[in-house]
């Protein structure tokens, strides 16, 4: 998964995607996820990290990850996965 | 190394150009404690859900009540309306500060007088007095108010029979400006029935004509509307003594005044837009200090205040069972209480805040309850912090007619339990179990056995 090129996120947590002309706010973690995104980190290398860092369980972490996949791709923030 | 709190990820769009005049209003400032007992503590001790009572805010409520209108008119005495919360601790709290009982029904009625409620204290109000809640009521010398003609025959033909004078008032309704009008309560003032009433009570020396009384609706947002039925039944009083020269001891203003809950569809919130109760009162006592009466002849005034004097006494607390992304992609939270407990949810849009700290980011929400049924929706949509499976929620404002209109559907009611002035818990209502519903079935014999 990619985020498009110029999806710009602020420090603050702000993201604009310039495509459709939409603003959102991103929580902490959640701007975590898309800067690890950008590096081009697999869904498996993400929740490793976030499950070193927080007190959560695999189940709840990757159920609300692929969750928040979900609205980045609703949102078109990221690249439609290839087929 | 200590890991960190896990905040579901989130991203949330900003509609930007969009929002509503006054923004879009968010509830996420969690509310971790009621008065000082946290509810954590509350829902580990007695399970979850459960209904929280805080003593202090009834306390409050009353005593701010109370002032409102004493200082404004000699004679007020509040009578509890049972039917908005009939706890017996709750009821109690009421009668503790002076307040006298109100009833609708025999079942009212008698736990009215359990809590040790003088009978001659107790109003009888209601459509449906059997025989034997009248007798009950006039052996008690408690005021009557009588609702229709029959209920008056059937009176006058007991009170013959028992050989004794009822005390008693008429329930009248009337055009105050208010759609929609309650007129199916008592007799009507403009027509002139609640005038014939009067005729037919005062014509003959079996019943005692004491009071007059009215109730002009519930979740009233108008004090002029109280202004307008207090000239009126002060008119009435006074023509009454004009033609038959009897003296009316009190007018009952019954309840009615808005809580400060949202209705639904309204577009500000209720605590922004409620009338304080001292408006009302400026209301209704100008109107009858204004109307005429001779100094020494003027009436009691009686309330039967409900909803404004309980609800924000009131909490419920519960649990997150779940969350999942509904397929048009709004976020849904299931949770453990539904509208088998919050039945007021039908109505309002009730305040429902976190129990715990969280972050600053909150998203929008549809709320539902435990329940099987579509019907099931504590909140429509609401903004809150990302809440995980186990995190706690208190539903504020649920201290009037939820607990007495809770359902036993489906799951069992809940605890409740009532914090007192000194922070300290008691429980007022165990949680039902299985024997509470199923000590009242019986299955014929023939069906007892199967094989399966
Ligand atoms: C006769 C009577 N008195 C008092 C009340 C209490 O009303 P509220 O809770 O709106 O103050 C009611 C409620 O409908 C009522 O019917």
């Amino acid at each position: 998964m990619k985020v498009k090129k110029n999806v710009a996120l602020s420090d603050s947590g702000f993201l604009f995607n310039p495509s459709s002309g939409e603003s959102y706010s991103v929580n902490p973690i959640g701007q975590e996820i898309i800067k690890m995104l950008n590096e081009e980190s697999s869904e498996e290398e993400i929740i490793a990290t976030l499950l070193e860092k927080y007190n959560v369980e695999r189940d709840t972490l990757e159920k609300d990850i692929r969750d928040f996949f979900g609205m980045l791709e609703l949102y078109g923030v990221v690249k439609p996965e290839e087929a | 190394m200590a890991k960190l709190l896990y905040e579901r990820p989130l991203i949330t769009p900003l509609n930007t150009g969009m929002t509503n005049k006054f923004g879009t209003r968010t509830e996420y400032r969690p509310m971790t404690h009621i008065d000082h007992v946290a509810v954590k503590d509350l829902l580990q001790e007695f399970g979850s859900p459960l209904f929280v009572f805080s003593e202090r805010q009834i306390r409050n409520n009353y005593q701010s009540a109370k002032r409102a209108f004493e200082t404004r008119y000699p004679k007020v005495q509040f009578a509890w309306s049972y039917k908005t919360n009939y706890l017996d601790a709750i009821c109690n709290i009421f009668h503790q500060k002076g307040s006298w009982g109100e009833v609708v029904s025999g079942f009212e009625y008698k736990k009215a007088l359990k809590n040790g409620v003088p009978g001659d204290k107790i109003l009888f109000n209601g459509p449906d007095k059997t025989n034997e809640d009248l007798k009950m009521a006039i052996e008690n010398n408690s005021p009557i108010h009588i609702d229709h003609l029959d209920e008056l025959y059937r009176l006058t033909e007991m009170a013959r029979e028992l050989n004794k004078k009822p005390r008693v008032a008429i329930r009248v309704n009337m055009d105050t400006g208010i759609y929609p009008m309650w007129d199916r309560f008592g007799f009507n003032y403009e027509n002139g029935q609640a005038w014939d009433a009067v005729n037919k009570i005062l014509s003959n020396d079996v019943l005692d004509l004491i009071g007059l009384h009215c109730h002009i609706g519930t979740f009233m947002l108008a004090p002029s509307a109280y202004g307008i039925a207090a000239s009126k039944m002060s008119e009435l009083a006074l023509s009454i003594k004009r033609q038959h020269g009897k003296v009316i001891e009190y007018i009952d203003m019954g309840g009615g005044f808005a809580s400060k809950n949202t209705l639904k569809g309204a577009y500000l919130i209720g605590a922004d837009t409620v009338p304080e109760i001292s408006e009302f009162a400026e209301a209704i006592t100008s109107a009858i200090l204004n109307a005429g009466f001779d100094k020494d002849e003027l009436p009691y005034l009686y309330l039967e205040t409900g909803r404004a004097l309980v609800d924000d006494a009131g909490f419920l607390l519960g649990s997150v069972i779940s969350n999942k992304r509904l397929s048009d992609g709004r976020r849904a939270t299931i949770l453990d209480f539904g509208v088998n407990n919050l039945f007021t949810s039908f109505w309002y849009d009730h305040k429902v805040s976190p129990a715990q700290e969280f972050g600053m980011h909150t998203e929008n929400s549809v709320l539902y309850g435990p329940l099987c049924m579509n019907i099931d929706v504590v909140r429509e949509n609401v903004s809150l912090p990302p809440l995980n499976a186990g995190d706690q929620l208190v539903v504020h404002h649920v201290g009037a007619y939820n607990f007495t209109q809770s359902m036993q559907f489906i799951t069992l009611r809940p605890a409740v339990v009532l914090i007192d002035m000194k922070d300290e818990t008691h429980l007022v209502r165990v949680r039902e179990d299985n024997d509470s519903v199923q000590r009242y079935e019986q299955v014929p014999e023939y069906l007892k056995p199967f094989k399966l």
